[in-house]
């Protein structure tokens, strides 16, 4: 079973993964960028063009302060302005299932970057169904901690429901990486996954 | 930090109305030390009635610069850092060529025989100002309001010469509710018979109508908010609100300061200026353009209120240039840059040491 131990980046496995995705000297965009710590990193360790957007205006402030240049939005209305093809990779992590439209967002993802990075919490994880199952309430867990009335998420979705998804859009699956903590697995990803990483391209 | 305006003569200015202005005098400071590369000079971009003395105290008087909390020694333009350099506008009356200055042609002040100035002819005298002081790239222009104005300017018209803009409070062509607010300050000036044409020079000025022209500029400067704050319904005696006491003081104080026949001049420029004058977008107007930008916004900003940067923002992504955004939380209204500035300095900082970083990399 092939497993590995992912050493975290500013304290994010996702984060680890995403930056050993991205080559040196590309443009990159992140979307939901927060204080903008994975770009600044990127930008000083891959020597990338790194822009974020980022809906909070005090998260985009500590963004800008250190540097980054950020476009203080709500990300669903900050891709429509950029021209094809402007980056070699735009990232969504852990805020596809927040999206409004989020097909539109993708479509739109790769419309702008010639690669998507895609990180989302996997809700058909054992500890998802199982909450579920056994308490007949909306699941609340690690991934997914709110309360149905306060969260964030208005889109659950899966491991296999990215994939076909991928297929119905013709969308090529570069890579794909299953997080289970700190380790990377291999084997029933859709079970075993608590966070799933997709390097896509059309 | 003491500081002293200088003064540089040029010969002659060709202006875009067709008309040159010969000479022409620039009236300017600056702050820090230009380093060997010169890579590290930044232009500071006044406000309407602003003018050269932006930071320090003045030599003479004692008076702060009008962004000394901005500029200075460890401040969000760091004189430690970088060599600022600050100028008053062309059409100005602080010490550059404008309708108070003498005619050679006639002995007497131009008054309205001083061409027509636009934004473009303020920013191209500071480009030979930047020239005579031997610096080919600006590491950044920023200004607030109409400074904004000629940072976006500077941006397009030297795309080369500009690494970095910081267009604060702007916006890249006036609506018609900031053409119409000029205009009553206009007309409150024509209004006043001591304005006589504009032929005043040596008599009583048009003071009244030059104040509540100030007056009308004052209010849109501030928000509903900071005025209720800042007033409220008090009384200043049992005739005067505490409000129309405040606008009253500061009518009468900027009229010892500032000349009604700048304020016709500036305000028009600033009315005409529209970076889409000939081209077909916005965007096409950033066609060359190189630098990258730092563009803010205020929330209580009603007179450049914050779709207008957003407008500016969205054409400069759309060609997918480098541009940094954030709309920061003030009730300060329009004064906000002048005033809210702990989480400005921030932004300018930070988007400062990594544009300093690109350009000596």
């Amino acid at each position: 079973m092939a497993q590995a131990f992912v050493p975290k980046l500013l304290g994010r496995s996702d984060y680890a993964i995403i930056s050993e995705l991205i080559e040196p000297n590309t443009r990159v965009l992140d979307l939901g960028c927060g204080e903008g710590e994975l770009l600044d990193w990127l930008a000083q360790n891959k020597n990338v063009d790194a822009r974020g957007v980022e809906i909070s205006g005090a998260r985009t402030q500590q963004a800008i302060a250190r540097g980054v240049s950020v476009f203080h939005s709500d990300l669903e209305d900050a891709l429509a302005d950029l021209p094809d093809q402007a980056f070699d990779y735009v990232i969504l992590s852990q805020t596809l299932q927040e999206t409004r439209e989020p097909l539109k967002v993708l479509r739109d993802m790769l419309r702008v970057g010639r690669r998507a990075i895609v990180a989302f919490p996997n809700f058909a994880h054992w500890s998802v169904r199982l909450a579920h199952l056994f308490t007949g309430r909306a699941p609340k867990t690690k991934l997914f901690p709110h309360d149905w009335f306060d969260s964030p998420n208005i889109h659950f979705l899966t491991v296999d429901d990215f994939e076909s998804l991928a297929s119905a859009e013709k969308w090529t699956v570069e890579r794909r990486m299953f997080l289970q903590g700190a380790r990377t697995i291999a084997v029933l990803p859709n079970l075993l996954a608590e966070v799933a990483v997709f390097l896509i391209r059309k | 930090m003491i500081t002293e305006t200088q003064f540089v003569q040029f010969d002659s200015i060709s202006l875009d109305s067709g008309a040159i202005l010969a000479p022409v005098e620039v009236a300017y400071e600056t702050y820090g030390t230009l380093n060997d590369n010169k890579t590290n000079a930044i232009l500071i971009l006044h406000a309407f009635t602003g003018d050269a003395h932006a930071a320090g105290e003045d030599k003479e008087t004692g008076s702060p610069g009008w962004w000394d909390n901005m500029i200075g020694p460890g401040k969000g333009f760091d004189t430690h850092k970088y060599f600022v350099i600050s100028s008053n506008v062309l059409s100005g009356c602080r010490g550059t060529s404008g309708p108070g200055s003498i005619n050679p042609e006639t002995g007497c002040p131009y008054a309205m025989s001083f061409p027509p100035v636009t934004v473009a002819d303020m920013v191209r005298l500071q480009k030979m100002l930047i020239d005579h002081l031997g610096i080919k790239r600006l590491l950044a222009v920023s200004g607030g309001s109409m400074g904004a104005m000629q940072a976006l300017q500077w941006a397009v018209a030297y795309p080369e010469a500009v690494a970095a803009a910081i267009p604060i409070a702007g916006t890249a062509r006036h609506s018609p509710q900031q053409i119409a607010f000029n205009e009553v300050g206009r007309q409150a000036i024509m209004a006043d018979p001591d304005w006589n044409e504009g032929d005043y020079y040596g008599k009583r000025p048009p003071a009244r109508g030059l104040a509540v022209a100030r007056m009308v500029g004052h209010i849109t400067y501030m928000s509903d908010q900071s005025m209720r704050e800042k007033f409220g319904r008090r009384l200043r005696d049992q005739n005067q609100f505490e409000v129309e006491s405040y606008l009253r003081y500061r009518g009468s104080q900027f009229v010892d300061r500032f000349d009604a026949n700048s304020y016709l001049y500036i305000t028009k420029a600033m009315d005409y200026f529209d970076l889409t004058n000939g081209r077909t977008s916005l965007s096409a107007a950033f066609e060359n353009v190189k630098s990258r930008f730092l563009v803010i916004s205020f929330t209580s900003d009603w007179l450049y209120p914050s779709y207008q940067s957003l407008e500016v923002v969205r054409a400069l992504r759309g060609r997918n240039c480098d541009v940094a955004y954030c709309e920061l939380p003030s009730n300060y209204g329009h004064d906000a840059f002048l005033v809210n500035i702990a989480e400005q300095a921030e932004l300018v900082r930070g988007f400062l040491a990594s544009t300093l970083r690109g350009v000596e990399r």
